[in-house]
């Protein structure tokens, strides 16, 4: 009998019978027995719950977390800080527990913390339209292809390889489903190589697809962009870490009309990957377009404010096969999360923050480039994140500087082949002057040892 | 809101939709039990001008506070002209649904088949027949 479920033989038994059959055999008999598991599936024993906690407990510690070492691991997340106010707010029963509400102007809390998380990133991605947040950054890019295909029915996505290269997969993917085309740009010294791009971008182009700062932390020309793909009729979307827009101009003013993103540095821990949320918003054309929820504004009989979820005729409920997604929901308590270290950091705040990483980024991109055998990947602007080329192979050199408490960061060239030995380093808060001189003397010593034990080999060969 | 009618000069297909031939020009829109269903439109999404519509073939969406809604082509032609005055007073839709609320203007390419399509007798008729479904 199952060790992992309360039925005894007893109950086991009057089921059976209430149904006519006497064993579990019979019951499948009419099952062929060829299509049948012949063996017990290979499931241990029961254990007991000390027993299989202590056993979490040491898979566990198999991990290392962002606390265990000196992290300047990015690529997409980061190990920024999440104050607890945060997690003091997000556990309250009201917004914790609930799941998606059905009479949603029951709700006006939550309607209204949705309202304003739409108000603030709407300001940041300078763009008017915003709804209450998607599941993650990737399927967020692929939501906005599917908005600009409805918007002008073209088969194929031009998208930068500075795009994060789950976004691109997701967007395959799904664009697979819809007969969507997606071709790639290459590029040139850090950033979209604009020429290429004017060349790829024709009457076939749906949307041109860009990522800022991109994958390899520069960041990118978005109105020189936005005119190549308005010349075409073809949408600018682009794909923004929120917390770099503090700093950098809004993408929504620099001709982007669906701006995404994931909305992990925005408060949500690292978590081994999620869950986080993912935003978008957009010009106001597209509106009828935008998929998942959206928290609007009015006045009840009396005239007073209050909260509640507009355009849902769009929606799958209501749609059904032509909902502008089958997203009906919002990754609420994530996106709580995000509005509320929006506005723990505030309007001057965030703009410190982005201050502060570019002086520390700038610090550390200058002292590795110093270093023998490392030079920059390429020498644009950038913000919490820079691409250096090292003269030893990459994933040796990480293994040996995490040996010695320092994670240098992401290997490039499993996602980028024609990076070999590139190296992302992430640049946050948390790691202090003291820990970037760490990271300059480990990685500068690791690389030096490689490079010399090659050079030994040579001589002694 | 308007009163219900059915005009004689019009034709109409099953979907609820009108057209008024003028030569071999048509103007397309949905009848008064059309927008009575659909209740307050909010918001009309036409097709490009230029484009081509086939009939029982959807052209373009209306949406009211309840649904979105497919509109049915009654004939085959080429879009030359949409109803800006809808696109910004959707409205127009439920208080003149057979004029300032009309939708499209086509040029028919085949203006005869319009005469297979239900007169206002058959339409009347069959708007009692769905009354008793």
């Amino acid at each position: 009998m199952s060790e992992y479920t309360s039925l005894t033989p007893e109950d086991l038994a009057e089921m059976l019978a209430t149904i006519g059959v006497t064993s579990i055999d019979e019951l499948l008999g009419a099952i062929p027995d060829d299509v049948r598991l012949q063996v017990p599936l290979n499931i241990p024993a029961g254990r007991p719950e000390q027993e299989v906690v202590a056993h979490l407990r040491q898979l566990a510690e198999r991990n290392t977390s962002a606390d265990d070492e000196i992290t300047f691991l990015g690529g997409g997340m980061y190990d920024h800080y999440s104050p607890a106010l945060i997690e003091s707010i997000i556990l309250r029963s009201e917004f914790l527990t609930p799941y998606t509400p059905y009479q949603p102007e029951i709700s006006q809390g939550g309607l209204q913390a949705m309202f304003e998380y739409q108000t603030a990133i709407s300001e940041l991605t300078g763009l008017p339209i915003s709804n209450a947040s998607l599941y993650e950054g990737p399927s967020a890019v692929a939501s906005a292809a599917y908005m600009s295909k409805l918007t002008n029915e073209r088969p194929e996505f031009v998208v930068s390889r500075g795009l994060h290269p789950h976004a691109r997969q997701t967007l395959a993917t799904v664009a697979h489903g819809w007969g969507g085309r997606v071709v790639e740009v290459d590029l040139a010294n850090g950033v979209t190589d604009l020429t290429e791009l004017a060349e790829l971008v024709g009457p076939n182009t749906c949307a041109v697809i860009v990522q800022q700062p991109n994958f390899l932390g520069a960041v990118e020309d978005l109105s020189a962009i936005s005119q190549i793909a308005h010349a075409a009729g073809a949408v600018p979307i682009c794909s923004a870490d929120p917390l770099t827009l503090g700093v950098l101009e809004a993408p929504g003013n620099q001709g982007i009309e669906i701006c995404v993103g994931e909305g992990q540095t925005l408060g949500n821990r690292l978590d081994f990957g999620g869950p986080s949320f993912g935003f978008l918003a957009a010009s106001a054309h597209h509106m009828r377009r935008m998929p998942g929820r959206i928290a609007g504004q009015t006045t009840d009989v009396d005239g007073r404010r209050g909260f509640v979820l507009t355009l849902q005729t769009r929606e799958q409920h209501i749609r059904r096969e032509k909902a502008t997604s089958n997203i009906c929901t919002s990754q609420a308590l994530n996106a709580l999360a995000g509005v509320m270290y929006l506005a723990w950091l505030g309007r001057e705040g965030l703009p410190e923050l982005g201050e502060l990483l570019m002086q520390r980024t700038a610090y550390a991109r200058m002292q590795l480039a110093a270093l023998d055998g490392v030079e920059l990947l390429h020498d644009q602007p950038v913000v919490r994140e820079f691409a250096v080329r090292l003269d030893a192979p990459v994933d040796r050199v990480i293994a040996a500087c995490q040996d010695r408490g320092v994670n240098p960061g992401l290997a490039l060239g499993h996602e980028y082949p024609e990076y070999e030995n590139g190296l992302l380093v992430a640049i946050t808060e948390q790691r202090s002057r003291s820990d970037i001189d760490t990271l300059v003397r480990v990685l500068g010593e690791v690389v030096a040892e490689i490079v010399g034990s090659r050079a030994g080999a040579g001589v002694a060969g | 809101m308007a009163e219900e009618t059915y005009p004689e000069d019009l034709r109409y297909h099953r979907e609820h939709d009108w057209v008024r031939v003028e030569g071999d020009e048509a103007i397309f829109g949905i009848t008064w039990f059309a927008q009575d269903a659909l209740g307050e439109v909010v918001f009309y999404e036409p097709p490009a001008v230029g484009s081509t519509v086939s009939a029982d073939a959807t052209y373009g969406e209306l949406e009211s506070v309840k649904a979105v809604s497919d509109i049915y082509a009654p004939a085959d032609g080429e879009v030359i002209a949409i109803n800006d005055a809808v696109v910004a007073s959707p409205g127009l839709v439920n208080s003149d649904p057979y004029g300032e609320g009309w939708l499209l203007r086509v040029r028919l390419t085949n203006p005869d088949a319009v005469s297979g399509l239900m007169d206002q007798a058959a339409y009347t008729a069959y708007l009692a027949g769905l009354g008793d479904a």
